[in-house]
């Protein structure tokens, strides 16, 4: 009963914050989304119950299961309480069977269980990137419902204030209590159509923590760590797993095994050509390489297909002079095929300068018909002042000027002046 | 050695709204401190008690509801341990994490011996 020497157990990483976007899901499969806040509240409860029960009596051999105990008596507390109070969703079949005494113990007990609960945990990843919620609040959502991120945490890793992030999850719930959303799995025939939104939700979350501006090394960390962990979920289920997935999977894989190469000590830049590739995670890359492999079953190839290629071309390459500029060229070809957008043509005009040299490079942006876009984005300043450099510094103090004009992170700022001042001391 | 009981009051309400990475990180701030006591071979018997309970009182053993008290004041739990010497015990109630919450107390009290 009581802890003895070298017998107390010790809680497996992340198991709480694990633990609670499972209990979450399955709570909300038992409540309705439209019920979202009294789901959160029952999480929050079984917690709090754990870590009191927990503190002196160490720690249960299967911590996990108590939560889901625990959580899962809450839950028929609430139900029987409800009946009265709440008005639950009764166009769900599974409903009447809560509801009745007779039924309600056995079918409660058949939604805690581990392999379920992965697939409910899915299913609320789709709810979570309902089409008619808007970008920020479908990955607000995911950290604060499947990752276990509080209110602070959450602003912290978005980086915006607790009150945005409380007007953004209150939008939701009341979206939820109006539209009644089912959590449940896409049709195989809309597996990709419905899946696309829920990926470029977790890249999208990916690239909040990728960002080296980040307020917060841990915090950038997690971020990635959390994104990473959602959309290998998606790999790992029979009902979601797709190309598009482990290709994502891949790319961000690729991107965090070099995230911690690109800043110094003081948070400043450090460019591709300069990165200590000792540093880089190869545990992570060859994982990546392996997802990049599996990404390959389908007909159609994605942006995410295309952008991991073009990282693990980057990951190859054991230093910087070793870079296959040509193949990261043909695959920018295809990318702006696939997602013509002006920042991904102006990433393939920094590697077509790489292949062609700064005269072609000037002539071809001269032609691009996204000139006027790139004006307002500082890499396009920096790339021309770059271009510039050798054959007319002045252009290219100019060039900086008017990047230093749009750039407001600090570090970004930093590296753009002390580039200036190495063609000033020329 | 002496056994002590330590007793613990305060410092619940603070973990309202906190996430569950920090209800883990507190958790585990616990495991290591009765997991050094247990390595040590000081930890004795120790619980948690529920909040709220019943009180006996008097030759009448008239029953009440209670104790109802400010949360601060309600003992949330005990645990015995050995230790040399009153500052010994001082000691390792001053690395109980529920003092780090500012609610928080730990009551140290030496259990008398039977040797005289």
């Amino acid at each position: 009963m009581n802890a003895e020497p070298g017998n107390i157990n010790q809680l497996t990483e992340h198991l709480f914050r694990r633990e609670s976007g499972k209990m979450l899901s399955v709570l909300v499969r038992i409540f309705g989304t439209a019920h979202l806040q009294l789901a959160e509240d029952v999480v929050q409860d079984t917690l709090l119950q754990a870590l009191e029960t927990w503190k002196l009596r160490g720690i249960p051999d299967n911590p996990a299961a108590w939560l889901h105990r625990a959580a899962r008596n809450k839950a028929i507390d609430q139900l029987r309480r409800g009946r009265h109070q709440i008005q639950f969703d009764h166009t769900d079949e599974e409903r009447p069977l809560l509801e009745s005494g007779y039924t309600m113990g056995p079918v409660m007990d058949s939604y805690w269980n581990e392999l379920t609960m992965e697939d409910d945990l899915l299913r609320m990843m789709y709810v979570c990137c309902h089409k008619d919620l808007p970008a920020e609040s479908q990955i607000t959502l995911m950290l604060k419902t499947l990752c276990g991120f509080s209110i602070a945490e959450t602003a912290r890793a978005l980086l915006t204030t607790e009150d945005a992030i409380n007007k953004r999850l209150y939008r939701t719930r009341e979206f939820f209590r109006q539209n009644r959303i089912r959590p449940s799995f896409p049709p195989p025939a809309a597996l990709s159509v419905n899946t696309a939104p829920v990926l470029r939700s977790i890249y999208l979350l990916f690239n909040e923590g990728y960002a080296p501006t980040h307020g917060s090394e841990l915090m950038r960390r997690e971020v990635m760590n959390e994104a990473i962990y959602l959309c290998s979920m998606l790999c790992r289920n029979e009902h979601t797993q797709q190309p598009e997935a482990f290709a994502a999977l891949a790319l961000m894989q690729f991107h965090a095994a070099r995230a911690d190469s690109r800043t110094d000590d003081n948070g400043d830049v450090i460019l591709l050509q300069d990165q200590d590739r000792a540093t880089w995670n190869q545990q992570l890359i060859r994982e990546g390489i392996h997802n990049l492999e599996l990404s390959a079953g389908g007909d159609t190839i994605s942006r995410y297909h295309v952008e991991a290629a073009i990282a693990y071309e980057h990951c190859k390459a054991t230093k910087f002079a070793d870079t296959n500029w040509q193949r990261i060229l043909a695959l920018y070809d295809m990318l702006v095929l696939i997602s013509p957008t002006a920042i991904v043509h102006l990433n393939r005009m920094a590697v077509y300068r790489q292949v062609h040299g700064d005269e072609q490079t000037l002539a071809q942006i001269r032609l691009s018909p996204y000139i006027k876009e790139w004006e307002g984005n500082y890499l396009y300043h920096c790339l021309l002042a770059e271009i510039h450099f050798a054959s007319a510094p002045q252009t290219a103090i100019d060039c900086f000027q008017r990047a230093l004009a749009i750039v407001k992170q600090p570090a970004e700022r930093r590296y753009i002046t002390e580039k200036m001042a190495t063609i000033q001391n020329v | 050695m002496n056994d002590y009981l330590l007793l613990f009051r305060g410092g619940n309400n603070e973990w309202m709204g906190t996430s569950p990475a920090e209800a883990q990180a507190e958790m585990e701030k616990w495991t290591k401190w009765m997991g050094s006591l247990a390595a040590e071979g000081k930890l004795g018997p120790s619980q948690p008690l529920q909040n709220s309970g019943k009180v006996v009182t008097g030759t009448d053993k008239v029953v009440t509801d209670g104790p109802y008290m400010d949360g601060r004041e309600t003992v949330g739990g005990y645990l015995q341990c050995k230790a040399a010497s009153y500052e010994e015990a001082i000691e390792i109630a001053k690395g109980c994490p529920i003092l780090e919450q500012p609610s928080g107390t730990v009551e140290v009290r030496e259990i008398l011996s039977m040797n005289m």
